[in-house]
C-alpha cells in the first residue's frame, strides 16, 4: 500500500504547455503516472505529449476525472494555480512543485486549505513518489524501490540521498513526499507522519528535517504521544551560522537560538527517534528498527 | 532583502509614521553641514545591516560641530561588526520619556502574520522575548481580511500602552501591517518607538525586511536594495551569479545542489573533521556554464585548500555538471586547488565518461568524497 498516491491517482498537470511542465509529464507518464489532462488558460483543446488540454483544472478534473493536481505554473501565478486546484471539485491532493512562491500568498493558500480536505503538498518540492506505481513531481525515479519505508523530507536533494543508501541496502519505500523548504508549506511533517502511522504496510518512518522554525520539534512531540511506527531522522544544517540563510527561504537559524540543528536533533532523541549524523547512519538505524 | 534604516524611514513616513528630521550623509563634511541644518543634538548612525550598532560604536549623539565632525569622522569608513560604513544618517535627537516596540512579522508555524506591540522597547526584542515572552503582545491577523481596526487597538491594550496613547500607537500599527501586507514584508518593526513628553509617537529606528521571492513585483524596493547591498565581496559575486552562497571560516569548499544536500555536505565536512568554507547552492538544472561560475566564486575564496562538489541530478543532469567541470578547469595550466566530484542522479554515467579525471579526484558516494576533500584540505595546511 501507500499514502497520498496509488494507481487511483489520476493527475492533471497544471502548467503543462511550460518547458517544465512538458518535460515533467512526459518522464511522469514514462514512469507510468496516469497523467490524465493538462491545465492551462487559453490553451483547451490542445494536447501534450497525447495528453489533452483544459482551459481550467475544474474542466479537466470533470471530462477526465482527475483527483490530483501538479502544479508547474510560474512563483507569479502559482498561488493562484493552488487556489484553482483546491476549488476544483474532486482533486483531493495538490502537489506544488514551483520554487519562488512568495510567502504572503502561501499565507493565504494556507488559509484557504484549513477550509478543505484537499491535500496539499509543497510548493517548493521535488513532489511525491509510491515506487513502481506513479509519482507526482521531478523526482528521478529510477533511485526509488518498493518496500516498506516512508519518507518525509524538506529537501529534494537530501531525499535522492538518503533513498539512495536505503535502496543500497535493498530497504524500498512505501511512499516518499517532499514536503519543501519554505516556510509556509501544505502538508506538514505531522500530516505525513499521520499518513503513514495510518498505512499497515509501511513499517518505519524516515523523517530528514533542516534547521529554521520549529516543525521538527512539534513533529518530535507528536512521534512520542501517537505512533507506534518507528522513525528514524537526520536533520541537516548542523554547521549552519545564526543569522545566515542556507538556500530554503525556512533554513535560517534566528538569532535567539530556536531552530537549531541541534534542538531538533535533542527533541527527535527525546521521543525516542535515532537520528543519524550521516545518510548512511540513517540507513543503519532503519535497518535496525525493521 | 533587507532595506537600510534611512530607506524604512523613508519608506514608512510616505506611509503617514511620523519620523525624527533626518539627512543622510556620504562624507564628514555633509554630515557636519546636515547637523547644522536640522540642530544640535543630533544622533549620527551608521547605515550597515548589523544589530547593535549602538553598542558597537556605530551611533553617536552630539551636541555642537565639534563633535558632529568627530563622531563622523569615527564611523564614515569604520568596520562595523564586519562591515565597511559607507553612509550616516544624520538624525533630530528626540526627547524621550517612553521606548515601545511595534512590529509584524510572518508567524510561520501558525502560516499567518502577527502583529506585535511591547512597551519593553528600545533593548533587543528578540532577548525579551526569550527571557520574558509575555511582555509582548502579539495579535494573529487573518491574510484574506487584513488587520482589523479593533485587532490594532486589541494589542495595544494588551501591552499595557497607556490610554492616552492607544490610538496612536494603533495607529502606527495598522500602517505597519499595510505596508507589510503591500509591499512583500517578511519584517516591518519599529524599534523603538519613542513617546516624548507631549505625548507624540516617534520612529527612532525602523526594520524593514522584504520576502525575496516578492520583489518581482516591487521594483521600487528592489532597486533600494541594490543600494543597501552590503558585506562580503564574494557574497556579492555570488549575488550576480545569482547564487545561493554564504561564506564561512573553513577551508573546505563546498559545491552543491539543493540547499538541503549541501547542507548535509557541511555537515559531514565538519563530521570528520573538517572546517566547511561556504555553502553553494547551483539550485537546480544548472548548465555547464553555471557550474564554471560556482568553481571559480569558490576558487576565488583565498581560505579554500580543496573543492568538493557533490551533485545529485534530478533536474540537474551530470553530463552538463561535468562539462562545467572541465570547462572551468581546462583554462588553468596548473589548478590551484584540489578538486574532488561526486556525481549521482540523472546522467551521473554520462557525466563520468565526459569528466576529465586529470583534472579532479572522482569518488563514488558522498562520504568517501567528503573525506577526500577534508584530507586534501588538511595537506595544504602542513
Amino acid at each position: 500500500m501507500s499514502v497520498l498516491v496509488d494507481e487511483n491517482t489520476r493527475v492533471v498537470v497544471q502548467g503543462i504547455t511550460g518547458g517544465e511542465g512538458k518535460f515533467h509529464t512526459e518522464q511522469m507518464l514514462e514512469y507510468g503516472t496516469n497523467v490524465v489532462a493538462g491545465a492551462v488558460p487559453g490553451r483547451g483543446g490542445q494536447e501534450v505529449a497525447g495528453v489533452p488540454v483544459y482551459d481550467t483544472v475544474q474542466q479537466a478534473a470533470r471530462e477526465e476525472d482527475a483527483n490530483a493536481s501538479v502544479v508547474f505554473v510560474p512563483p507569479a501565478f502559482a498561488a493562484d494555480a493552488c487556489f484553482e486546484a483546491l476549488d476544483a471539485k474532486g482533486v483531493d491532493l495538490v502537489v506544488a512543485i514551483t520554487e519562488g512562491v512568495p510567502t504572503q500568498d502561501m499565507s493565504r493558500v494556507y488559509r484557504k486549505l484549513q477550509e478543505t480536505d484537499t491535500h496539499l503538498v509543497g510548493p517548493n518540492c521535488p513532489g511525491v513518489i509510491t515506487p513502481g506505481v506513479a509519482k507526482l513531481g521531478i523526482l528521478p525515479g529510477n533511485i526509488f524501490s518498493s518496500g516498506n519505508v516512508g519518507l518525509v523530507s524538506r529537501s529534494g536533494t537530501l531525499t535522492y540521498q538518503v533513498v539512495d543508501n536505503l535502496t543500497d541496502r535493498g530497504l524500498g519505500q512505501t511512499t516518499a513526499i517532499g514536503i519543501g523548504g519554505d516556510p509556509i508549506i501544505g502538508t506538514g511533517f505531522i500530516d505525513a507522519l499521520e499518513l503513514f502511522e495510518a498505512d499497515p504496510d509501511t513499517h518505519a518512518v524516515v523523517m530528514c528535517g533542516e534547521i529554521g522554525g520549529e516543525d521538527e520539534e512539534q513533529a518530535a512531540k507528536f512521534i512520542g504521544q501517537h505512533m507506534d511506527t518507528p522513525v528514524a531522522g537526520f536533520i541537516a544544517g548542523r554547521t549552519a551560522p545564526p543569522g545566515k540563510r542556507m538556500g530554503h527561504a525556512g533554513a535560517i537559524v534566528s538569532g535567539s537560538g530556536t531552530g537549531t540543528a541541534q534542538s531538533k536533533i535533542n527533541a527527535l532523541e527525546d521521543n525516542g527517534v535515532p537520528v543519524g549524523d550521516t545518510p548512511e547512519e540513517v540507513a543503519d538505524h532503519v535497518e535496525n528498527l525493521l | 532583502m533587507r532595506l537600510h534604516e534611512y530607506q524604512a524611514k523613508r519608506v514608512f513616513a510616505d506611509a503617514g509614521v511620523p519620523t525624527p528630521a533626518s539627512r543622510l550623509a556620504e562624507t564628514v563634511e555633509e554630515a557636519v553641514d546636515a547637523a547644522e541644518e536640522i540642530g544640535y543634538p543630533v544622533a549620527i548612525k551608521a547605515q550597515v545591516h548589523v544589530g547593535g550598532r549602538g553598542k558597537a560604536g556605530g551611533i553617536e549623539l552630539v551636541e555642537n560641530a565639534d563633535e558632529a565632525r568627530e563622531a563622523a569622522e569615527n564611523i564614515i569608513g569604520m568596520d562595523l561588526k564586519g562591515y565597511h560604513v559607507r553612509t550616516v544618517l544624520v538624525e533630530e535627537a528626540v526627547d524621550f520619556v517612553n521606548e515601545l516596540y511595534v512590529g509584524v512579522t510572518m508567524d510561520r508555524g501558525a502560516g499567518k502574520p502577527v502583529a506585535m506591540v511591547s512597551t519593553k522597547g528600545g533593548v533587543n526584542i528578540e532577548e525579551v522575548a526569550e527571557e520574558d515572552p509575555d511582555a509582548i503582545a502579539r495579535e494573529h491577523v487573518d491574510p484574506a481580511f487584513g488587520m482589523h481596526p479593533f485587532q490594532a487597538r486589541k494589542v495595544v491594550y494588551d501591552a499595557g500602552v497607556d490610554r492616552d496613547l492607544a490610538n496612536d500607537v494603533a495607529g502606527v500599527l495598522r500602517t505597519l501591517y499595510q505596508l507589510w501586507d503591500d509591499r512583500d514584508g517578511s519584517d516591518v518593526e519599529v524599534n523603538p518607538l519613542m513617546i516624548t513628553s507631549d505625548d507624540e509617537v516617534i520612529a527612532a529606528d525602523a526594520v524593514m525586511n522584504i520576502d525575496d521571492d516578492a520583489l518581482f513585483r516591487q521594483p521600487e524596493l528592489a532597486e533600494m536594495g541594490e543600494e543597501a547591498a552590503d558585506g562580503d565581496e564574494l557574497e556579492q559575486k555570488a549575488d550576480e551569479y545569482g547564487f545561493d552562497y554564504v561564506r564561512l571560516s573553513g577551508n573546505v569548499g563546498i559545491i552543491g545542489n539543493g540547499a538541503g544536500l549541501v547542507m548535509t555536505t557541511l555537515d559531514l565536512v565538519d563530521h570528520y573533521g573538517g572546517s566547511p568554507a561556504n555553502f553553494l547552492d547551483v539550485g537546480g538544472g544548472a548548465k555547464a556554464d553555471r557550474i564554471a561560475n560556482a568553481l571559480d566564486m569558490v576558487f576565488s575564496d583565498e581560505n579554500v585548500d580543496s573543492v568538493v562538489f557533490n551533485i545529485f541530478g534530478g533536474i540537474t543532469r551530470g553530463d552538463e555538471v561535468a562539462q562545467g567541470i572541465n570547462q572551468a578547469l581546462e583554462q588553468f595550466d596548473e589548478i590551484p586547488k584540489r578538486v574532488v566530484v561526486r556525481l549521482a542522479g540523472t546522467n551521473a554515467e554520462e557525466g563520468m565518461e565526459i569528466l576529465n579525471e586529470d583534472l579532479v579526484t572522482v569518488e563514488h558516494t558522498l562520504e568517501d568524497a567528503v573525506q577526500r576533500a577534508v584530507e586534501y584540505a588538511g595537506e595544504v595546511d602542513t
